[in-house]
């Protein structure tokens, strides 16, 4: 078989800008002033992270809500061994967090030392970068409550 | 509803990396083995429908240069879906029903190897929220893992013995990648990739592609002898948040499975499009399968994972069974999205 195989580098990349919209552009720049903010249903419910429409009827959600800097970990895993492109360059948690006041869970790293400081269940509270950009990444991560924030 | 059946199913051995071959080299022998199989020329093919990813190979319309693989000159009817070829073949049975045209080709192809996958797959998930966190498919089904875990649904043991099982049948499948067997306590002895998931509750990543003919009524009873008949077929899906989603069930699976007839009935084979050991379990749950139905006899997307590829060849798969005179009643399930997020089922049966 042939192996001399010609490659070449490629980058993938969106190379357009987005607008973010009212609702998503929201959180973001409450994310930019170290806040994090839900969306209420028409059934009451906190959506973190919001959303435009409630996904379990398709009506337009309603006001903003701050909610807590705190939350619970509703599940999480483990990254040994960290890729490029993730939060931390050590060994983390990817875990589920439904912040206190919220009805719905969000994504994000948690940075922990050892998954034997995990579970299901614990409380996580916010660190927050100190340079911030109106992005997801500028919450830095969670931290086990009670542990040390930056 | 027009009866539509699967008449033609083939499909290359997976590997881990295909060097030598482009995409479109990868179609052309899947479909002219399905069109023989299927005893039609391309020309005689009503409507053809593709299932690939642009992300896989970097590049935007890549489908189109993969379609010199069926000769499209003279013109011919041509459609194309951003997804699984699972989906294809649902376009591919809606465009039959309007009854003017009688067969249909399905293809879908998928060279997972050629960026990092991870990495690639991070691009599908919400661009807001999520993707900048480079959230990679393995973390994310190890939240899904861990959720069903705590629930007491299955344990770590509980997901290599499974794994162990898929190996088994895969050894009896020319096309599947791991089919070399493993006890459960090898699998154990492996390091975990993301927790609480090893290698062995992952699925490899396999480059790929296979082709599916769809005939109508007394078209597909004059082609083949056995054709397997769409019963039912139907798909949903859930919010793209993982944190709105209860990832321990998936009522998308089940709803699909409603709607398809797939609830309460005898099936003799079922075949899971789980990447994940423990997505098996899920959807094993969400469709109120039995002990007494043979999951994933091809050994399923834990041996052979082909991105866009994989749920359409459980249909293939399945079909095949029954063509074959292997069972008369199968469930065939798709997948796509992180998580199940997006679920297809099918319900296939042979005449008696």
């Amino acid at each position: 078989m042939d192996t001399d195989v010609l490659s070449a580098p490629y980058v993938l990349e969106y190379t357009y800008q987005r607008s973010t919209g009212p609702v998503i552009g929201r959180f973001l720049t409450a994310l930019r002033d170290a806040r994090l903010e839900g969306v209420r249903t028409s059934a009451g419910k906190v959506l973190v992270p919001p959303l435009e429409y409630d996904p379990e009827t398709g009506e337009a959600t309603g006001d903003p809500v701050e909610v807590g800097q705190s939350g619970t970990v509703t599940t999480w895993s483990w990254v040994h061994a960290p890729r490029r492109f993730h939060p931390l360059d050590r060994p983390f948690a990817w875990a589920l967090v439904k912040l206190d006041g919220a009805d719905t869970a969000m994504l994000h790293a948690v940075d922990a030392g050892t998954p034997t400081v995990m579970a299901t269940g614990m409380r996580v509270t916010a660190r927050w970068r100190a340079e911030r950009t109106g992005s997801i990444r500028d919450l830095e991560c969670f931290v086990p409550a009670g542990g040390a924030s930056r | 509803m027009r009866d539509v059946a699967i008449i033609a199913f083939a499909q290359l051995p997976s590997v881990r990396r295909d060097v030598t071959r482009e995409e479109v080299e990868l179609v052309q022998p899947v479909v002219a083995a399905a069109l023989a199989q299927a005893h039609l020329r391309r020309e005689d093919v009503g409507f053809t429908v593709s299932g690939s990813c642009d992300y896989l190979l970097g590049r935007p319309f890549s489908f189109v240069m993969a379609l010199d693989a069926v000769a499209p000159w003279p013109p011919i009817h041509e459609s194309h879906v951003e997804m699984d070829g699972a989906w294809a073949l649902w376009e591919a049975w809606v465009r039959l029903q309007a009854g003017d045209i009688d067969t249909a080709l399905i293809y879908a192809y998928g060279k997972s190897s050629l960026g990092d996958l991870p990495e690639v797959l991070v691009q599908q998930l919400d661009p807001y929220v999520v993707a900048p966190l480079g959230a990679d498919a393995v973390g994310l089904a190890a939240l899904q893992a861990r959720a069903l875990i705590d629930a007491g649904r299955v344990t770590e043991r509980g997901l290599a013995e499974l794994a162990a099982a898929r190996r088994r049948q895969a050894a009896d499948n020319p096309c599947a990648q791991r089919r070399a067997p493993r006890s459960a306590d090898e699998l154990l002895a492996e390091p975990y990739q993301v927790a609480p998931l090893r290698a062995h509750a992952c699925p490899p990543i396999s480059d790929g592609a296979c082709a599916v003919v769809l005939a109508a009524g007394d078209t597909a009873r004059r082609l083949v002898s056995s054709p397997a008949w769409i019963r039912g077929i139907d798909h949903r899906i859930e919010p793209h948040q993982l944190g709105m989603r209860d990832l321990t069930a998936s009522p998308s699976t089940r709803l699909a499975a409603e709607r398809a007839g797939a609830l309460g009935g005898r099936f003799d084979l079922a075949e899971l499009h789980a990447p994940f050991a423990h997505q098996e379990v899920i959807l094993r749950d969400a469709l109120g399968l039995d002990d007494g139905v043979a999951i994933n006899p091809s050994g399923g997307a834990l041996s052979a994972n082909p991105m866009m590829v994989a749920g359409l060849a459980r249909l293939g798969e399945a079909a095949t069974r029954l063509m074959t005179g292997q069972g008369r009643r199968a469930v065939a399930h798709a997948t796509s999205g992180p998580c199940l997020q997006h679920n297809l089922v099918c319900v296939l049966e042979r005449d008696v």
